[in-house]
């Protein structure tokens, strides 16, 4: 025990472990709190489907050579966001099919490009950073790091402010509407965050486990407490607390970040079940 | 001049007409039940009487000083919210929404506004309480007082009592009779003909033959026994 914590006190000298460290907790601090309206509203494979659109506007950037591909994936996956959520129920192919297609679709044309046009020596492992996360977190440029904290400040600042409103049209659209709110105006901001949220995580868990990182947080938290206000907190905390202890046990044991991350949320959902039935009797 | 008036108006989606010639109106004080067959368009008009969907024909008027967007509405529970982690004082608070303007936040006056509306339904100890642990017709008070949060004059309900068992029915109807009583102006799609106990006005929709008129005209004509024969019909 005593090894491990020096080993961390030795690795924390690193500025790239302190990046990762910081914005892995900024990153899940934000994943967290759209969980639940994405539970509750039935969309978890929304945050799924776009995640596989983002690898797939990612192949091209790689393709492109971008210094920052964000800029290439963060447009591309709004569209798509603000394009399936407005799409919605009324139409001849619906909504999970239609998400389903994205995600596919996406998945296999990314992964067809890289394969023709990447110059790369080593393209399965680029696949794989991509869709697993793997070390790309240790990677990060202090510019990369300075757009992650301000992106995720502006995405917890929006949740705040529009707290109740979200709050509203997650538990009745119908009546929110009918109090004369713009609900089509709020769907389309969630679905900007989430998709802003998506490509924020694609550093910390690779497009594959993306959704994990959103929805678990909120289904832990759901177990164990009744109220809205408390199910958010409560999953901030247990997303920040598993990014944390992740990321920490990833460099500590030279696992692969993403999985670490995920696999304590599952530990973290596993013990709220349990507290969850035990608290019901 | 009439909270409500409905002139010739003709409801329907897609560009198909389901009913039409609905003349009706909505007074201070009344208790319009608005029965028919599934399928004649009653959840159309309540879309339509809420601005959440246009007309297809004909007009709505609002008069009174009714503006738009007063009309409580509770409508009909969904799937999504039998289990939504939410406690009673956050949804009926959500209800105060209507007049917070842009604020983010709710003022004093209206977390003030919520605790009253809660406790004339004989809710407040429950305020802390987790909205899908209550029975359904205490869920069914907390979206009223939620609607009764977003409007002062006029609530329309949508099938109100659906999934509730008699006896909750019977005390749900009685809690509308009070609010009633006190001058609320109430609007029910129903049904359940035990809805109209308490009506004072019956708006019988189907097709272009529909019936407006007061409890009493309606227990006279032969639309009433129509719409038993069709609730017998369907029950067989």
């Amino acid at each position: 025990m005593n090894n491990a914590m020096e080993k961390i006190v030795l690795y924390l000298e690193y500025p790239f472990v302190r990046y990762a460290l910081i914005v892995g907790v900024f990153i899940a601090l934000c994943s967290s709190l759209l969980g639940v309206t994405l539970v509750m509203k039935r969309l978890s494979f929304i945050g799924d489907g776009l995640s596989h659109v983002a690898f797939g506007a990612m192949a091209v950037a790689t393709v492109l050579k971008l210094v920052s591909p964000t800029i290439l994936v963060m447009p591309v996956t709004i569209i798509v966001a603000v394009f399936l959520f407005s799409i919605g129920r009324n139409t001849k192919i619906k909504g999970d099919a239609l998400i389903a297609m994205f995600s596919t679709g996406a998945l296999a044309l990314g992964y067809l490009i890289l394969n023709l046009f990447s110059t790369s020596a080593n393209l399965s492992g680029d696949v794989c950073s991509t869709l697993f996360g793997s070390t790309s977190i240790l990677t990060l440029s202090i510019g990369e790091v300075r757009l992650c904290i301000l992106m995720s400040i502006g995405v917890v600042l929006f949740y705040c402010l529009f707290y109740h409103r979200i709050f509203a049209v997650t538990f009745d659209e119908d009546f929110t509407r009918a109090i004369g709110k713009n609900v089509k105006l709020y769907q389309m901001m969630i679905a900007v965050i989430t998709a802003v949220i998506i490509v924020l995580a694609m550093n910390l868990a690779g497009s594959l486990l993306i959704s994990a990182l959103i929805i678990f947080p909120a289904l832990s938290a759901m177990r164990i407490v009744k109220s809205y206000k408390a199910v958010v907190i409560c999953a901030a905390c247990f997303s920040v607390v598993s990014a944390f202890i992740g990321i920490a046990g990833a460099i500590l044991f030279s696992t692969p970040v993403g999985s670490t991350i995920v696999a304590i949320n599952i530990v973290v959902f596993l013990f709220c079940a349990g507290m969850g039935k035990l608290c019901m009797r | 001049m009439a909270y409500i008036t409905g002139k010739d108006l003709q409801l329907g989606y897609d560009g198909r007409i389901i009913a039409s010639e609905l003349n009706f109106k909505a007074e201070k004080g009344d208790y319009l039940c608005i029965v028919g067959e599934n399928g004649a368009g009653k959840s159309t008009l309540v879309k339509t009487l809420l601005g959440l969907q246009a007309a297809m024909g004909g007009e709505i008027l609002m008069g009174d000083g009714l503006l738009p967007y007063e009309i409580g509405y509770l409508p009909q529970q969904s799937e999504i919210q039998r289990d939504f982690p939410a406690t009673v004082w956050e949804i009926v608070l959500s209800g105060c929404l209507a007049k917070c303007g842009r604020s983010p936040f709710f003022k004093r006056e209206e977390k003030a506004l919520a605790r009253k509306r809660l406790e004339e339904l004989g809710m407040w100890q429950f305020h802390r309480e987790c909205y899908r642990k209550l029975s359904g017709g205490q869920q069914q008070r907390v979206l009223l007082a939620r609607a009764l949060c977003a409007a002062t004059r006029i609530v329309l309900l949508d099938e109100p009592v659906s999934g509730l068992d008699p006896k909750a029915a019977a005390d749900f109807y009685y809690l509308l009779h009070d609010l009633n009583q006190q001058g609320m102006t109430i609007i029910m799609v129903s049904h359940d003909i035990q809805a109209l106990q308490y009506a004072t006005h019956v708006l019988h929709i189907s097709g272009s033959t529909s019936f407006y008129g007061s409890k009493k005209e309606y227990m006279e004509s032969d639309k009433r026994g129509l719409f038993q024969y069709g609730m017998e019909g369907k029950d067989e």
